[in-house]
């Protein structure tokens, strides 16, 4: 209880797609809300959950997909008809919503609210042309090895 | 352990058996337990908790608690520091929360 040592989780959060997006902030929350110190590393494609622009546009890929769910399976002949990703992703907002889980941008300002520290990786960045300001206001930029340094004595995770 | 805490059972992790046996004064008590003094502010958190739990049979989720009162994500965090989804459930003498939000 109140005098354990408080546990801590370190997540690297390295897709952009709606679907890959989720598992990172619903793991990032449970954590807080069960009391885990949390810090999450947003690299490459993962970047575009905490940049401003995408956060509230990312989209499932319909095409290569394999892990499409029946009810949303899509052949990947059809997968190729303009819009069809946009379909697919509008349903899974729709779904997502039913379950009561706030869309990506509202997402990250909970966990940011939940107490979970939210880092940039420095080198996607630099390849993507990003600056800390194209991020969510409260995110910060970071190196691999600063963000290996920090999780030292709790555990990782890689989405 | 008061007589309080004595006089009822809790499961492993510390969260009342028996959602029925809670009262207020148990309610000070196991915050006691967990380091917190409660405000005018867990109240409304616990109260909340307590009367979704009579219409629904289970533990609010924080999303709902934060929809539904005027406290916020942040004043939530403020209030159960070790972590509102265990605490505000074990002060307000519900099972472990089921909800993943």
């Amino acid at each position: 209880m109140a005098d354990k040592p408080v546990r801590k989780l370190s997540i690297i959060a390295s897709k952009g797609s709606l679907d890959m997006a989720y598992p990172p902030l619903i793991l990032a929350n449970a954590a807080r809300m069960s009391g885990v110190e949390v810090n999450v590393f947003f690299t490459f494609w993962g970047l575009d959950i905490i940049t401003k622009k995408k956060m509230d546009h990312l989209n499932v890929a319909v095409v290569g997909n394999p892990s499409m769910h029946p009810s949303f399976h899509i052949p990947t002949l059809v997968g190729v008809i303009p819009g069809m990703s946009a379909m697919a992703s509008w349903m899974m907002r729709k779904e997502i919503a039913k379950l009561d889980f706030p869309p990506v941008g509202e997402f990250v300002q909970l966990i940011q609210d939940a107490g979970a520290n939210l880092y940039g990786c420095k080198m996607s960045m630099d390849m993507m042309k990003l600056t800390v300001n194209d991020l969510v206001d409260g995110a910060k930029v970071l190196g691999a090895m600063e963000f290996i340094e920090m999780s030292d004595g709790g555990q990782t995770l890689f989405v | 352990m008061s007589k309080l805490l004595d006089s009822v059972k809790f499961d492993a992790d510390g969260y009342l058996d028996d959602p029925n046996q809670w009262t207020e004064e148990l309610a000070k008590e196991i915050a006691a337990r967990e380091g917190i003094t409660l405000s005018d502010r867990h109240w409304v958190v616990i109260n909340y908790a307590r009367n979704e739990w009579k219409t629904k049979g289970e533990a609010p989720t924080l999303r709902n608690i934060t929809k539904n009162t005027d406290v916020d994500t942040k004043e939530l965090y403020g209030l159960f520091p070790g972590g509102p989804g265990k605490l505000a459930a074990k002060v307000a003498g519900l099972h472990k929360p089921t909800g993943c939000i």
